[in-house]
C-alpha cells in the first residue's frame, strides 16, 4: 500500500535524500517504525529512522540520554532500567492498539510527542525534550536546544518539532532528561455506582499535597478488561502514588479524608499497580478491535468525562480518561460522527488515533485550526520545509485535504 | 561598556516622530501613549544597565485590543517595537532603540479566572509572577516558576525569556507550566493558543512562544497550571572544605534516586559576600555552600533529610544546619535570595547564566576562577546545582572603564567555556543584547538561518525587537535581503 522506504545510515545521507527529493519533486513521508501513521500512509515514500541506530551518550549522572532517532524504545528502556532511570513522561507501547505491532523509536516517541500517565504532573515527550538534530525541507541539517536541563539559547524549535508528526523535519538524534524510576508505587481505586462522580474525586485529589501521579477513570467495562479481577466491575477512579514506601502509606492516609466516604476504598499493591498504569499506557483496553475509529481526546480536566459519557450516549463505545480527566481515549464505530465538534464545545481537540477498518468514517486525523491559527501555522511549516517536500498527516492549508 | 552596538536607527522612522505619536494618540486613550523625553528615561533600560537607549515613544495599552491597535499601527509605518514586561531582563531583552516604539503590559494586571477544577489561572500578561500564587494561595495552590525578580516580573516576560527559577529542578520552567495564551501578531491580528487542556491542537507554538523575547508578537493574555502546594518544605545548608566535593555531593544525591526541589551552590567569595549583608549564620570557615530543599510531610521531609544527610556525611561536609521550622528556613533561604542585592551592595557586577551537564560542574567551576584571574577580577559563584546552571557574579567598577570591559570580555570567556563543556550561554535569562554575537559559537549559521526564518514567519520585516537574540550583522543582513526583494 505504500511507496519505496527510504532507511539512511548517516544524517548525510538523510540530507542528501531530502535535497534530492526537492529537485526531483519526490515528497517523502517521515516515519520511525511506522506504528502511528499506518492508517495515512498513501502511496508516497518514506524516509525512515530506521537505518539511524543506538544510544550516542547516557551518563545516569547527568540525568540526559542522547540517542538516534531511530534507536528502539526497547533499547532505550533497557539502558534506562539499568540503572533504575525512567522518561518521567512514561510513553507506553501503541503499536497493537493501533494495529502496527513493533517496537516504536525514540525519535517517533519525539515526533508525535508521545506521552503516558505521568503526563499530567511531569510533563509530556516535549517537556523532557532537551535537544535535537535534524534535517529540515532544504536538505539542510539543524541543531537545536542541547543536553541541558535549562536553556534559553535562541529559539525553542525543539519544542515545535516535538508533536509535529513529521510537518516540520527529519528527526536524526534526540536528547531526554531522565529521572530516578521511583522505588515503589501504589494505587488507590475508588469505586462508585455512577461515572460522573470521577470528574469531582479526581479533582478533589489532586488540590491536596498527596503529590499523586497518575489520576485516570475507567468505567465498568473497562475496568474488567484492566484490573485483573481484583475490582469489582463498577466505574473506578484511580489514584497512583509513587516513591518510598513509608511516603506513599503517608501520602494515601492524608489524600483519605478529601475523598468522598460513601466509596468503596482499595489499595492495590506494587506490582498489581505496576502492571495496571502500563497496561493503559499501552492502550491494552483496545487491542485487536482494528474495525473500529480509535479517538485520543486532549480537554480541560473537568471535561474529560462527561465528554467520554456523552459520545457513549447512543452509540456503543470503549473508553478510559487519563490525567485527572484532561486525557481521553475512545474507540467507537466509525460511522460516529461529530467528534472533534463535540470536543470543541469543550475546550478540547479529537485527534484520529486509528481509523477503523469498518464502513464509513470520513475523518481527517488532526482537527481543523481556526483560520487564523492555521495560516500562521502554515507560515511556520514553511519556514522549515519551503519545498513543501514533507508529506505529514497535518495540514494547515487546506484542512480538509486528507478527509478521504 | 559600551561595546555592544544596536542596529542604526531608521532616520526615515525618527523623521517621522510626531506623526507616530499622533496617530497612536488617535487610536488609543490619551494617557496610554507617552512621547515626553522626561517620561520616556524610565524606559531606557532594563536590569541590564550598562546599556540605554531612549525609545521614539511608550504605548501602555490596557487591552488585547489596544495592543492590537497600536502593534497594526507601527506595522503600517515600519516602525520597530520593543515589548516590555516590568523590565526585569539581565540580558537586556527589553532595551528599546532610538527608532522604536515600546509597548508595555504595565497596565494589564486583572487576574481574569482561577479555576480550581482544572487547576487553571488566567491573567493578562502584565500580572506579576508572584501575584499569581499570592492569588491562589490561600486555597493550598501556588505558580511554581519563581525567577528571582518574581515581586516585580510579569508573566508576560515570564513568557518572552522563558523564565525559571531556583525551584524548576522539581517544576520545570515557564515553558512547562504555561497551558495557553492570547498572542497578539504584528499585523494585530489576535489568537488564542491552548487553553485548559494539557495538550494543544496543531504545532507547539505555546512552545516557540516561550523564550522568544518578544521576536513572534506580543502575549496579552496567560493560562497557567497551577500545582496544590507541598505539605512543607524544608532546606538544609551545609558547608564543604573544597566546591568540587560540594560538587560530587550534588552528584551523589541526585544519582540516590532522590530528587530535591531545588539544590543550589555558593562559594567562598558568594558566602562572605551574603553574609556580610543577610545575616543568616553561614558558617564562614567553609570554601561552599550548598542549600538542598526536599518537600513533603514532616515524615517525609525526616525521611529524605536524613539519606541527604548521610551522603553529605560520606564527603566529609563540615558542617551541617537543619532547619525545624520556617524561621530556620527562612534563615537558611535568607542569604541565597539575596545574592544579587549583596553583590550589588559592594561591587557593580554581571551575572553570567551558562549551563553546563551536571558532570562538568566541577570542572567548569575550576576554569571560572582561571579565567576571572587571568583578568584579575573577582568572582562570586551562586547557582542552580541540580540543573546545571550557573551565574557567575563578576564583580567590576562602572567607574573604571578598563575593569568594566575587563568584566565583559571574561564573562564572554566564561560563556564559551560552558559551550565547549557542552552545555550553553543562557539557561534562564535569555540572549537579549548581551549574549548575541556569541550566539556563533553554539550555533552554526546555518542553525542561526532557521531560527531566523522561523522568526522571519511572524515578522518578515524584522520590527519585533529586532536587535536582539540574533548576532547584529546577520539580522542586518536578513533585512538588506528584504528590503532589496
Amino acid at each position: 500500500m505504500s511507496g519505496e522506504i527510504l532507511t539512511p545510515k548517516t544524517e548525510e545521507e538523510a540530507a542528501a535524500i531530502v535535497a534530492s527529493s526537492i529537485t526531483a519533486g519526490r515528497r517523502l513521508r517521515l516515519s520511525g517504525t511506522g506504528t502511528k501513521s499506518s492508517g495515512f500512509a498513501g502511496e508516497s515514500s518514506a524516509l525512515s529512522s530506521l537505518g539511524l541506530t543506538g544510544i550516542l551518550s547516557y551518563n545516569p549522572a547527568e540525568l540526559v540520554i542522547t540517542a538516534r532517532a531511530g534507536t528502539p524504545m526497547t533499547e532505550i528502556n533497557a539502558a534506562l532500567n539499568e540503572h533504575n532511570q525512567m522518561l518521567a513522561f512514561e510513553p507506553g507501547n501503541w503499536g497493537v492498539a493501533l494495529g502496527a505491532p513493533g517496537t516504536q523509536t525514540i525519535g517517533g516517541i519525539a515526533a508525535t510527542n508521545q506521552s503516558g500517565s505521568r503526563r499530567f504532573v511531569s510533563g509530556a515527550a516535549r517537556d523532557s525534550l532537551l535537544g535535537v538534530r535534524f534535517v529540515n525541507g532544504k536538505g539542510e541539517i539543524i541543531k537545536n536546544g542541547g543536553r541541558v536541563m535549562k536553556n534559553v539559547t535562541g529559539l525553542d524549535l525543539v519544542k515545535l518539532l516535538a508533536g509535529s508528526w513529521g510537518t516540520l523535519g527529519f528527526l536524526t538524534e534526540v536528547s531526554f532528561k531522565v529521572l530516578p524510576r521511583p522505588v515503589m508505587e501504589k494505587t488507590l481505586a475508588v469505586q462508585f455506582s455512577d461515572d460522573t462522580a470521577g470528574t469531582q474525586l479526581l479533582a478533589s485529589a489532586m488540590a491536596t499535597s498527596a503529590d499523586v501521579t497518575g489520576a485516570a477513570h475507567l468505567p465498568a467495562k473497562a475496568v474488567k478488561v484492566l484490573a485483573e479481577a481484583k475490582l469489582d466491575e463498577k466505574p473506578t477512579s484511580l489514584l497512583r502514588f509513587e516513591g518510598f514506601e513509608a511516603s506513599i502509606d503517608e501520602r494515601i492516609k492524608r489524600v483519605k479524608p478529601y475523598l468522598s466516604t460513601q466509596s468503596g476504598l482499595s489499595v492495590i499493591a506494587h506490582e498489581h499497580s505496576r502492571r495496571l498504569w502500563a497496561d493503559m499506557n499501552d492502550l491494552a483496553l483496545f487491542s485487536g478491535t482494528a474495525d473500529r475509529h480509535l479517538w485520543k481526546l486532549s480537554l480541560p480536566p473537568s471535561k474529560g468525562i462527561e465528554t467520554a459519557l456523552a459520545l457513549s450516549e447512543n452509540s456503543e463505545t470503549n473508553w478510559f480518561a487519563d490525567w485527572q480527566g484532561g486525557l481521553v481515549w475512545v474507540e467507537c464505530a466509525p460511522e460516529q460522527s461529530g467528534v472533534q465538534s463535540l470536543a470543541a464545545q469543550s475546550g478540547a481537540h479529537a485527534t484520529l488515533m486509528r481509523k477503523g477498518s469498518g464502513t464509513g468514517g470520513q475523518s481527517a486525523m488532526f482537527q481543523p485550526l481556526p483560520p487564523a491559527a492555521a495560516a500562521l501555522s502554515e507560515a511556520v511549516r514553511s519556514s522549515l520545509d519551503p519545498h513543501n517536500v514533507f508529506l505529514s498527516p497535518m495540514n494547515f492549508a487546506s484542512s480538509n485535504a486528507l478527509a478521504a | 561598556m559600551h561595546n555592544i552596538e544596536f542596529l542604526e536607527p531608521d532616520a526615515r522612522v525618527i523623521a517621522q516622530r510626531e506623526s507616530i505619536v499622533s496617530r497612536l494618540r488617535e487610536a488609543l486613550p490619551a494617557d496610554c501613549v507617552i512621547d515626553d523625553p522626561r517620561e520616556l528615561t524610565p524606559f531606557e533600560t532594563d536590569a541590564f544597565t550598562a546599556y540605554k537607549r531612549l525609545p521614539l515613544a511608550v504605548v501602555l495599552p490596557e487591552t488585547t485590543a489596544q495592543v492590537a491597535k497600536a502593534l497594526k499601527l507601527c506595522h503600517q509605518m515600519g516602525v520597530p517595537v520593543v515589548p516590555r514586561g516590568a523590565g526585569t531582563s539581565l540580558a537586556g531583552g527589553a532595551i528599546p532603540q532610538e527608532d522604536a516604539v515600546v509597548i508595555g503590559v504595565s497596565k494589564m494586571i486583572r487576574i481574569l479566572d482561577v479555576d480550581y477544577a482544572n487547576r487553571t489561572a488566567t491573567v493578562e500578561a502584565g500580572v506579576t509572577n508572584l501575584a499569581i500564587s499570592d492569588a491562589v494561595s490561600a486555597d493550598g495552590f501556588f505558580y511554581a516558576p519563581d525567577p528571582s525578580s518574581q515581586l516585580a516580573c510579569t508573566i508576560g516576560g515570564n513568557i518572552g525569556m522563558n523564565s525559571g527559577g531556583a525551584h524548576c529542578l522539581k517544576y520545570g520552567v515557564t515553558t512547562n507550566n504555561l497551558l495557553g495564551a492570547k498572542l497578539v501578531l504584528l499585523d494585530g491580528t489576535i489568537i488564542e493558543l491552548g487553553g485548559k487542556a494539557l495538550d494543544a491542537p496543531g504545532l507547539d507554538l505555546l512552545g516557540l512562544l516561550c523564550g522568544s523575547e518578544g521576536q513572534l508578537g506580543m502575549i496579552t493574555e496567560a493560562t497557567v497550571r497551577l500545582i496544590a502546594k507541598p505539605e512543607g518544605a524544608r532546606p538544609v545548608l551545609f558547608g564543604f572544605d573544597d566546591p568540587e566535593v560540594a560538587g560530587a555531593c550534588v552528584s551523589d544525591i541526585i544519582a540516590s534516586g532522590i530528587i530535591p526541589v531545588a539544590i543550589e551552590f555558593m562559594d567562598k567569595p558568594a558566602i562572605d559576600i551574603c553574609e556580610a549583608f543577610a545575616k543568616a549564620g553561614y558558617p564562614m570557615d567553609v570554601q561552599a555552600l550548598l542549600i538542598v530543599e526536599v518537600e513533603g510531610s514532616d515524615a517525609e521531609m525526616d525521611d529524605m533529610l536524613k539519606s541527604i544527610i548521610r551522603i553529605a556525611k560520606k564527603h566529609n561536609v563540615k558542617s551541617v544546619r537543619e532547619s525545624q521550622t520556617a524561621t530556620e528556613a527562612a534563615q537558611i533561604w535568607k542569604g541565597r535570595k539575596s545574592a544579587f542585592g549583596a553583590t550589588g551592595r559592594i561591587a557593580d557586577y554581571i551575572c553570567m547564566d551558562g549551563t553546563v551537564p551536571l558532570g562538568q560542574l566541577s570542572y567548569v567551576l575550576r576554569e571560572t576562577y582561571k579565567i576571572i584571574d587571568s583578568y584579575g577580577l573577582q568572582v562570586a559563584n551562586v547557582f542552580h546545582a541540580g540543573d546545571g546552571n550557573m551565574h557567575p557574579l563578576i564583580l567590576y567598577d562602572v567607574n573604571d572603564p578598563d575593569k568594566a570591559e575587563k568584566a565583559e570580555a571574561a564573562g564572554m570567556d566564561i560563556l564559551k567555556l560552558c559551550v565547549d563543556a557542552g552545555g550553553c550561554l543562557t539557561g534562564e535569562h535569555g540572549v537579549g543584547i548581551e549574549k548575541r554575537d556569541l550566539m556563533l559559537h553554539q550555533f552554526n549559521e546555518t542553525d542561526l538561518s532557521q531560527q531566523m526564518a522561523v522568526r522571519a514567519a511572524f515578522d518578515p520585516g524584522h520590527l519585533l525587537n529586532p536587535s536582539k537574540v540574533f548576532p547584529l550583522e546577520m539580522t542586518a543582513r536578513a533585512i538588506e535581503t528584504k528590503s532589496a526583494a
